[in-house]
């Protein structure tokens, strides 16, 4: 049995030591009410954003998207031309800040560290059988090695939804302990829930605290390949869990959003939603993600749009 | 509250709107001087600044109006449903057009944020218009028996908190079954009735249909008492609702009366905590608690107290206060003086009382009616912040231990009009709202309203019923 993230004296240490101790801690949690949840996601919508609050949030949301490239058809130089970008985003001006990270294919881990070398950009890597997660442990684990021996600065595991949906939580709490102890102290642990397939808002408050008890550094809420990704509502509902986490540990656990999101203006509206949940302690790219590529390219024509007053288009921006 | 994230002031144009520096009364399709010559000035609650000078209804013009509207009903009684509904399509159509002015001029006159001007308001008063639109031609249908009859003129006094919103609730029913409108609005927010005149005059509305008395409280009386008012719909102070009970008393008039309350918002310890912690803040702190059915006593279950009221605390520190215009603003300006010496009276009644008296961080503007929200804690049902209603941004934090002490706190009120639940027990939802003496149970939410939906009180919270089939009866011989 992999050692537990949560040390001896943690509070919560207890709702882990067996299987019905977990189920009565994760469903012993508030519920969610879905209508109550969507109408304040879609409320905190309606803030207006402008000038300088505007600028400060398009630079804020291009630090944190993680750059990523997760096709079947990967090959080094598509890797590389992603890292490029990742390192300037905007080759006509060079104050855009650079992405949080790129990521990719465990396999791809090496070059991708080359291409975004000296420059502070992260980069991550979807271990675990991403994004099915259908493989034996000994399979997930030993992906995990590889992209942190390649010197994968991140990991984004996927859960096990079978064990979860199956209500066999410690399975899913050993596993991504496992995981956690095999990225070891060089490298952060993304867990992803997937949301879409977790379906309802209850399990992914249950999976959010799943996640943080067994020792994520972030939460996630998709691999961006089923139908319903990210949304204003599940990102709230986990932000509202690391901020309840945090109060009762003292542990703070990143957020990422992952896809389905395009415009800056939606970016803005997550970024509100950070703002006003969890709270400022939050808004940087070390605790706030965006899983979201094509994202960038609109944040910067914005970008330009806010510089130069004028709209540019596609062309003015490059294609990775 | 310096914030990494500051956001930039984000405000509604004013210049969407166009008011003129003084109004007349609306009195048989034309806007006319008052008898005596009176007026009197409104002024923006956010600013103090005078926005226009309005005639003063006396009781000859209310005689005047009173008239006019007898006249038209002959005409306007005779006419098919289906013609009625033609005129009241369009002035929902026309709201809706004109929505962004109405909007901002709303906020500019009473005070309260453009996003609930905005979001609440206007979409409402839109889809009261629709919704009797669609009954006017169905009366035979709506349970009330064959060919229902008008009552004949209707005189209307509404407040000043939803000034626009309140209008539609009285106006849109009234001629729908086919009664013609004698309205006064409150003094201080008279501009939005008469920017209504001006859509009846575009909507090519008959003349005489709806009159509009901007005036004082003699007006109100005025009209109450007039012989040839035949239903009188007042929604208001409950002092002022006694008053009105007692001077129709005795007379052939209809009267339906929504008046205050004092509503318990019931918070189990099985509840969806942070939606509830959303729906408290909406309950107390929406139209900054100027609400005849805002949640203002929260009743929580002892053993989640802690943690719901740091909940509470956290949530209401991110509350943003100031300029109604900005569009970031979720509280805005309390309606007038007089409003917020009666706030700050009660609130101190409750501290010297013993309650525990709390608010969030927040710097008041120089200028206006402005009362940052405010939470009492440890208040016990013999407080007077636990009975008085105090129209204002005040939570009254009372707590039980079992659902039938929640009950019996609930209904311990001389009032009734609204209650709200939170669980997430289905079960529990149904059985306790069968218990409480209130005209709106909300379950898991709270004021959310909708023209379907019936609305009024219990005790002294009034009577009659408003929206829905149920606000026909009011304005029909049944």
């Amino acid at each position: 049995m992999p050692s537990s993230a949560l040390t001896a004296a943690h509070p919560l240490k207890d709702v882990t030591s067996s299987d019905s101790a977990l189920r009565r801690f994760l469903h012993g949690l508030p519920g969610v009410d879905a209508v109550g949840l969507e109408g304040r996601a879609a409320s905190l919508g309606t803030r207006s954003i402008k000038t300088t609050a505007k600028a400060f949030a398009i630079d804020l949301a291009i630090s944190m998207v993680d750059l990523t490239t997760l096709e079947g058809a990967d090959t080094p130089g598509k890797v590389r031309a992603l890292g490029a970008k990742a390192v300037r985003p905007d080759p006509t001006d060079r104050t855009a800040p650079t992405t949080a990270a790129v990521c990719v294919y465990p396999d791809m881990v090496a070059v991708a560290k080359e291409a975004v070398a000296g420059s502070g950009v992260k980069v991550a890597s979807v271990a675990t059988a991403f994004p099915a997660g259908r493989a034996p442990l000994t399979v997930k684990l030993a992906d995990v090695r590889e992209a942190v021996a390649a010197g994968a600065d991140e990991i984004d595991m996927v859960i096990d939804r079978g064990a979860f949906l199956a209500g066999r939580y410690l399975k899913v709490y050993d596993e991504i302990t496992a995981v956690k102890e095999a990225c070891g102290t060089s490298a952060r642990l993304k867990v992803i829930f997937e949301t879409g397939e977790l379906s309802t808002y209850d399990n992914i408050r249950r999976a959010s605290w799943l996640g943080m008890l067994a020792g994520a550094d972030f939460i996630k809420t998709s691999t961006g390949k089923v139908a319903v990704n990210a949304t204003p509502a599940n990102t709230l509902l986990m932000l509202e869990a690391v901020r309840d986490f945090r109060a009762q540990t003292g542990i703070q656990v990143g957020v990422k959003p992952a896809g389905g999101i395009r415009t800056s203006k939606d970016a803005i509206k997550f970024l509100v939603l950070v703002n006003e949940t969890a709270g400022e302690d939050w808004l940087d790219n070390h605790w706030f993600r965006f899983g979201a590529s094509s994202l960038l390219n609109d944040l910067l024509m914005q970008r330009q749009k806010l510089a130069t007053g004028r709209y540019s288009g596609p062309d003015y921006v490059t294609v990775d | 509250m310096a914030s990494v994230f500051a956001y930039a002031p984000a405000p509604e144009s004013r210049s969407v709107v166009d008011i003129a520096p003084s109004y007349g009364l609306f009195i048989d399709g034309e806007f006319v001087e008052a008898a005596d010559g009176k007026v009197f000035k409104t002024v923006s609650p956010s600013t103090e600044e005078v926005l226009s000078e309005i005639a003063q209804a006396g009781e000859a013009d209310v005689d005047r109006a009173v008239q006019a509207a007898r006249k038209a009903f002959e005409k306007w009684s005779a006419l098919p449903g289906s013609e009625r509904a033609k005129y009241l399509f369009r002035i929902a159509r026309i709201i809706q057009e004109r929505s962004r002015e109405l909007a901002v001029l709303e906020t500019l006159d009473n005070g309260k944020p453009i996003k609930e001007t905005r979001d609440a308001d206007l979409p409402l008063v839109a889809a009261h218009f629709f919704y009797y639109a669609g009954w006017a031609d169905k009366l035979d249908h709506a349970g009330f028996g064959a060919n229902p009859r008008p009552l004949g003129v209707a005189g209307q006094v509404i407040p000043w908190n939803f000034p626009l919103l309140m209008l539609a609730w009285k106006i849109a029913p009234a001629l729908a079954t086919g009664n013609t409108v004698v309205l006064k609005p409150a003094e201080t927010t008279p501009l939005s009735a008469l920017f209504f005149a001006d859509i009846c005059r575009q909507a090519g509305l008959p003349k005489g249909v709806v009159n509009i008395l901007p005036g004082y409280g003699g007006a109100g009386a005025a009209l109450v008492v007039h012989p040839d008012v035949n239903k009188v719909a007042f929604t208001g102070s409950t002092a002022v609702g006694k008053e009105i009970a007692r001077t129709v008393a005795g007379t052939p008039k209809k009267v339906t009366l929504e008046l205050g309350g004092k509503g318990a918002n019931i918070v189990f310890d099985d509840a969806p905590l942070d939606q509830a912690v959303e729906g408290i803040v909406n309950g107390i702190f929406f139209n900054q608690g100027q609400v005849c059915c805002a949640g203002s006593r929260l009743l929580v279950q002892e053993s989640i107290q802690d943690e719901l009221l740091e909940s509470l605390k956290r949530r209401l520190s991110t509350l943003r206060l100031g300029d109604p215009l900005d569009k970031n603003t979720d509280i805005g300006a309390i309606n007038s003086e007089e409003q917020l010496t009666r706030i700050t009276s009660l609130v101190e009644q409750g501290e010297a009382e013993g309650a525990e008296r709390w608010s969030p961080a927040c710097e008041l503007p120089e200028s206006g009616y402005w009362f940052a929200p405010t939470l009492f804690t440890n208040v016990t049902q013999a407080h007077t912040v636990a009975r008085d209603e105090i129209f204002g941004p005040v939570l009254s934090v009372l707590t039980f231990r079992t659902p039938d002490e929640a009950v019996a706190k609930a209904n311990n009120t001389p009032y009734g009009l609204s209650a709200g639940i939170w669980t997430e027990k289905g079960s529990r939802i149904l059985a306790v709202a069968n218990k409480l003496r209130a005209g709106v149970v909300w379950s898991n939410t709270f004021n959310k309203f909708d023209p379907t939906s019936p609305f009024g009180g219990y005790k002294e919270s009034g009577f009659g019923r408003e929206g829905g089939r149920h606000g026909l009866e009011a304005y029909l011989d049944v």
